[in-house]
């Protein structure tokens, strides 16, 4: 019986010829990630337990991203947690103000993690970095400082979940489509505690940011993580950026797989996730009668340079909704400053848009666009749970970056098609 | 441990568990104050210490935060019985030491305010109410040595050598 890939990579990082789904193992990490909320309790508990030095300072990231630039006193009280205990350790990858960027747009971009890495992230959006062949899934804080303390993670190998994607896809579908598509389908359950593996000739003709947007959102069906082998795209994104040797695995054409879904492309529209949960699924253009207070483009899901590029494709020569608050946020300063070398953010500003820094912000509720009672928003982010941006009341839909600027354009929910 | 049960229903997620707005913090204490309050906001006014949360399917999906086990914990909630557990939380809930049990069986004959026994050394939930019994497997190998040594910190101190 041959083995996937998520198999292949895990067992590469234990020390083992195979592994097996149900085994537990102790994983040596390739990198271990902390962001400005969840690194403070890690520091707190590796302090705790008396660890005087990190494992590997060149493999601990850590990264300010969340409620920076600092919004209150106590969130600045954190990331001076985080700060000081990077400067101790010495850390290599410490990201500050200036230099920080959404941490899962922000590592892949500097080359920080590479192909066949075994990742942790005190973050649930670690699974993103499986678009590049590495198994990342996330963790808690306390994992967090068990690996930055030992270099290893205890892990459960997977079962593996295969799902198969052919066909052109059509004008304004992407990753977020892809994904979304399967969210509908399995559920925000349907992939709990499993490697959700995407394949077939509609992924190797994706490209790799949309591919990050796909990996990024396999949490949302509880996957452990999502995994993308990597091909010759991957590595002519690796080019220039990759800090390590990339170690190229595949699944084996004999693994095993727990169920197999097919997907075809070239007849997928883009698609919403409407309140509360992410498997909602619906074409936008079915939802053209909803009106929107608010629209966010940006975060680790759809805050790239090509999603930015499909943004002022849409919003180009054209004005925000006067009921509309239209709010970007370049994901990393490479992105924002690319962005500004292209003429975007002046498309953006030219739209009403407010532009704003790389930061994690309103996705989470943190700040820089927190919505009221009885407000709706569309996003290009990964979550619609209730609060999820702010007032229990308000509504946050999800979509990719075109249908978001189009809706921005309307101040409804809008299929760019319609404009 | 027994106490009275709160029931939740599925996919009860951790921003409900502990809203963002509240995570500039990494006070336990101020944590708990906040507990569920997203799902219910009076609930922790309502709650008592020794109270256990009943709740469905995909218990603390969502987000990574170990804020969510730990103002569970910290509120003084005993344990959380649930159909399924997310995999972050259920790893989160075993590093830290919080008490979780899978079991479909106890939710269903459950109901909000119902007096619940759990004897995590036995496998059994007793529903004192209702007089139901229902029994949970143990945790792999694996987990338990975790789970005994009172976490994973505790664990990897004791297994690891800088």
């Amino acid at each position: 019986m041959g083995h996937t890939i998520t198999e292949k990579i895990i067992a590469a990082h234990s020390g083992k010829d195979t592994v097996s789904p149900g085994q537990f193992v102790y994983a040596d990490v390739d990198i271990a990630l902390g962001n400005d909320i969840t690194a403070p309790i890690a520091i707190r508990e590796f302090r705790d337990a008396g660890f005087k030095k990190v494992f590997d300072p060149t493999k601990v990231v850590l990264v300010n991203d969340h409620f920076t630039p600092n919004k209150d006193i106590k969130s600045a009280e954190q990331s001076k947690i985080v700060r000081e205990f990077a400067r101790e350790h010495k850390l290599t990858h410490f990201y500050d103000v200036g230099t920080v960027g959404v941490e899962h747009a922000l590592l892949p971009e500097q080359g920080i993690v590479v192909p066949g890495d075994l990742i942790i992230g005190a973050d649930s959006h670690t699974c993103t970095y499986g678009a590049l062949g590495a198994v990342a899934t996330g963790s808690g804080s306390t994992d967090l400082a068990a690996a930055m303390a030992s270099g290893k993670v205890w892990l459960k190998v997977p079962e593996s979940m295969k799902f198969v994607f052919t066909g052109k896809r059509g004008a304004w579908v992407g990753g977020k489509d892809f994904i979304l598509a399967v969210i509908g389908k399995i559920g925000v359950s349907g992939a709990l505690y499993r490697a959700m593996e995407f394949c077939g000739d509609a992924i190797t003709s994706l490209p790799v940011e949309d591919r990050l947007t796909m990996c990024n959102m396999a949490i949302e069906a509880g996957g452990k993580n999502g995994i993308i082998a990597a091909d010759a795209a991957t590595a002519e994104y690796e080019k220039g950026r990759a800090e390590r040797k990339s170690r190229i695995f595949t699944s084996d054409p004999d693994a095993s797989y727990v169920v197999t879904h097919e997907f075809d492309a070239s007849s997928m529209r883009p698609l919403v996730a409407c309140p509360h949960l992410p498997e909602n699924v619906k074409p936008a253009a079915e939802l053209s009668d909803i009106r929107i207070d608010q629209v966010v483009i940006g975060s680790c899901t759809n805050g790239r340079i090509s999603d930015l590029r499909i943004a002022a494709q849409v919003l180009k020569g054209r004005v925000a909704d006067g009921n509309v608050r239209l709010i970007v946020l370049p994901a990393t300063p490479e992105i924002y400053k690319q962005a500004l070398k292209e003429g975007l953010l002046e498309i953006f500003a030219e739209a009403n848009a407010s532009i704003g820094p790389p930061t994690c912000g309103p996705c989470l509720g943190g700040h820089m666009g927190i919505l009221a009672a009885g407000e709706r928003a569309v996003a290009t982010t990964n979550r619609n749970f209730v609060g999820r941006m702010g007032h229990p009341k308000s509504e946050v839909f999800l979509s990719n970056p075109a249908v978001a600027a189009a809706s921005a354009v309307t101040g409804r929910i809008t299929d760019p098609d319609e404009l | 441990m027994k106490g009275k049960a709160w029931k939740f229903g599925d996919n009860i997620n951790t921003d409900e568990i502990i809203p963002a707005r509240y995570l500039n913090t990494s006070d336990n204490a101020e944590l708990a104050s906040h507990v569920m309050e997203d799902a219910d906001p009076d609930f922790a006014k309502k709650m008592s210490k020794g109270d256990i949360i009943v709740a469905g399917e995909n218990f603390g999906c969502g987000s990574s935060r170990e804020h969510a086990p730990i103002a569970i914990k910290t509120a003084g909630i005993a344990c959380v019985i649930a159909k399924s557990f997310a995999r972050i939380f259920f790893r989160n809930s075993i590093n830290m030491g919080l008490a979780i049990i899978e079991s479909p069986e106890a939710v269903d004959a459950t109901a909000e305010g119902d007096m619940v026994e759990v004897d995590l050394a036995e496998g059994t939930i007793t529903n004192v109410t209702k007089g139901g019994k229902y029994t949970f497997p143990a945790f792999p190998p694996e987990l338990e040595g975790i789970i005994a040594e009172g976490g994973l910190m505790s664990y990897v101190k004791k297994n690891v050598t800088q």
